[in-house]
């Protein structure tokens, strides 16, 4: 099973964690006015890498917080963490 | 193609089985094809015998990066239904349905098919008011289903724990009769059999790294580990590969590649004559003709190219299988596996064409690629064929997204790894 370094708790199990898509920095969330095909895109169009991976994980069994996981999608190996920007320590 | 009949096994019995000739020629790539189809798989190969059969188009290459059927199609667990609420889905998987009921006819090959029920367990009200809804919705379109209440469900499945104390107690079920099961792999290999006796070239071990185009964009052919091969058109039959497939084309798709495990146990008597899933337990369960039990259920969750899986979710099957069936909690597992899946955003397929000129998508599959490989097949074909979607899989386009017109199954949004 993999371990997720969470960046408030440490290494946790897998099994604590909930995937929640691509991380936002690279899957910007579009302005409110912006046309509907960007909306769409946002939405519905994922990159899917085959490799390395920038995620965003949700700690649910432990701190809650979310935050982003790097992550490879063939081998499963996590290389880093870190949290969402802006995100003070929830400690 | 030597046809297969009562005759010719009884011929070859006497000849001591050493006449049997190949089943299919292992051909070598040509410089190029009217249609390439990429993607040795069930669809792939049920694609190529259709464009051939219906459409009388035999200029074709299957190209497979690795041997025949050895992706979604050799790990599925071998399940063929048309139990969908949609009118849009029901009307293709019972196409689909009814092309399997004569596939082994069709193919000169037994895919084993084994119209042996598939029953889904209801364990609250709510549920069997939603089965009343799916049940009625298939028969206003001719798909047969069954609600039965606890005593018909014990029926069915008489090892089930239908007992108040269960830990999943069951109120009921829906039963789709003519579902059931087919032999996975003779379905690879009857359809690449039946293609390669109408002239389709299956060329395995042939990975592709590029696709070409022309100034105006359309498709030339491929770059493969084999060499360049021309092609007027493409067609996209690689499940899990989709997304890496059309990047090569700068499209980006509304997928996302998860794993789904499934395993068996060891061998026993028949003790299972249906197929039995539970949505609450996340547990599907059925017997081979080995003897073996299948299992499986839901993904692992989040993306993976790795076609293999994690310890919890083998655990977490296991611990369903066994609340629901008490007396398979002395079986021991003798194998699990794991396919690559291409999750689209509402849970229901892609079966068009692009906006590349030339090159066609079949993909999204999601967990029922197996069941809709001869429906898939043939409507990729007429797609590929005419130039313009198949009626039955014009509600797949691929702008659906776009405009709205999703196909939402259970209702869960674009969260691929719920559907």
């Amino acid at each position: 099973m993999m371990l997720i370094p969470c960046p408030w708790c440490g290494p946790r199990p897998r099994v604590e964690f909930t995937y929640g898509g691509p991380d936002p920095s690279t899957h910007p969330r579009p302005a409110d006015t912006a046309p509907l095909d960007v909306w769409t895109r946002y939405v519905y169009e994922r990159d899917n890498p085959k490799g390395e991976a920038r995620e965003l994980w949700r700690h649910g069994a432990g701190c809650r917080q979310w935050f982003v996981v790097e992550r490879d999608t063939v081998t499963h190996a996590v290389a880093a963490s870190e949290p969402l920007p802006g995100v003070e320590d929830p400690r | 193609m030597t046809r297969y009949s009562a005759l010719s096994l009884i011929r070859q019995g006497f000849a001591g089985h050493n006449g049997w000739p190949r089943v299919w020629r292992d051909a070598t790539p040509r410089s190029g094809y009217d249609i390439v189809i990429i993607g040795g798989g069930g669809h792939g190969l049920a694609t190529a015998y259709y464009l051939a059969r219906n459409h009388g188009l035999t200029n074709i290459a299957v190209l497979e990066k690795g041997g025949l059927g050895g992706g979604n199609v050799g790990r599925n667990t071998t399940i063929v239904r048309s139990n969908y609420l949609l009118d849009e889905n029901a009307a293709f998987y019972e196409h689909g349905m009814k092309l399997w009921t004569r596939l082994s006819r069709d193919l000169n090959f037994n895919v084993m098919l084994s119209q042996r029920g598939v029953l889904n367990l209801a364990h609250t009200d709510a549920q069997m008011e939603a089965f009343a809804r799916r049940g009625n919705a298939m028969r206003l379109n001719g798909i047969d289903a069954e609600l039965l209440d606890v005593a018909a469900v014990q029926q069915a499945a008489p090892l089930l724990d239908t007992s108040p104390d269960a830990r999943f107690p069951i109120v009921g079920g829906l039963i789709q009769p003519r579902a059931g099961t087919a032999r996975h792999d003779a379905v690879a290999w009857g359809y690449a059999r039946a293609a390669d006796a109408l002239g389709v070239d299956i060329i395995q071990n042939c990975e592709v790294t590029a696709i070409r185009r022309d100034r105006s964009g359309a498709v030339l052919g491929v770059e493969t580990t084999r060499g360049l091969i021309g092609a007027e058109k493409i067609g996209l039959c690689v499940a899990g590969h989709t997304s890496q497939l059309a990047a090569m084309v700068d499209l980006p798709l509304p997928l996302e590649s998860h794993l789904l495990q499934a395993m068996v146990t060891e061998p026993v008597k028949p003790c299972l004559d249906t197929v039995v899933t539970s949505g609450a337990a996340h547990c599907y369960i059925s017997q081979t003709d080995k003897g073996e039990l299948v299992f499986g259920g839901d993904l692992d969750g989040y993306p993976s190219f790795a076609q293999r899986g994690e310890t919890p979710r083998i655990e977490h099957i296991c611990a369903s299988a066994v609340a629901l069936f008490p007396a398979f909690s002395r079986l021991r597992l003798m194998r699990t596996w794991g396919g690559v899946v291409d999750m689209s955003m509402d849970g229901s397929p892609i079966i068009d064409r692009t906006p590349v000129p030339g090159l066609y998508l079949n993909g999204g599959w999601n967990y029922g690629g197996f069941k809709a490989t001869p429906a898939a097949g043939w409507c990729f074909a007429h797609t590929i064929a005419h130039d313009a979607p198949h009626p039955l899989v014009r509600p797949f386009a691929l702008d659906r997204f776009a405009r709205g017109a999703t196909l939402d199954e259970k209702g869960a949004g674009p969260t691929p790894a719920l559907h």
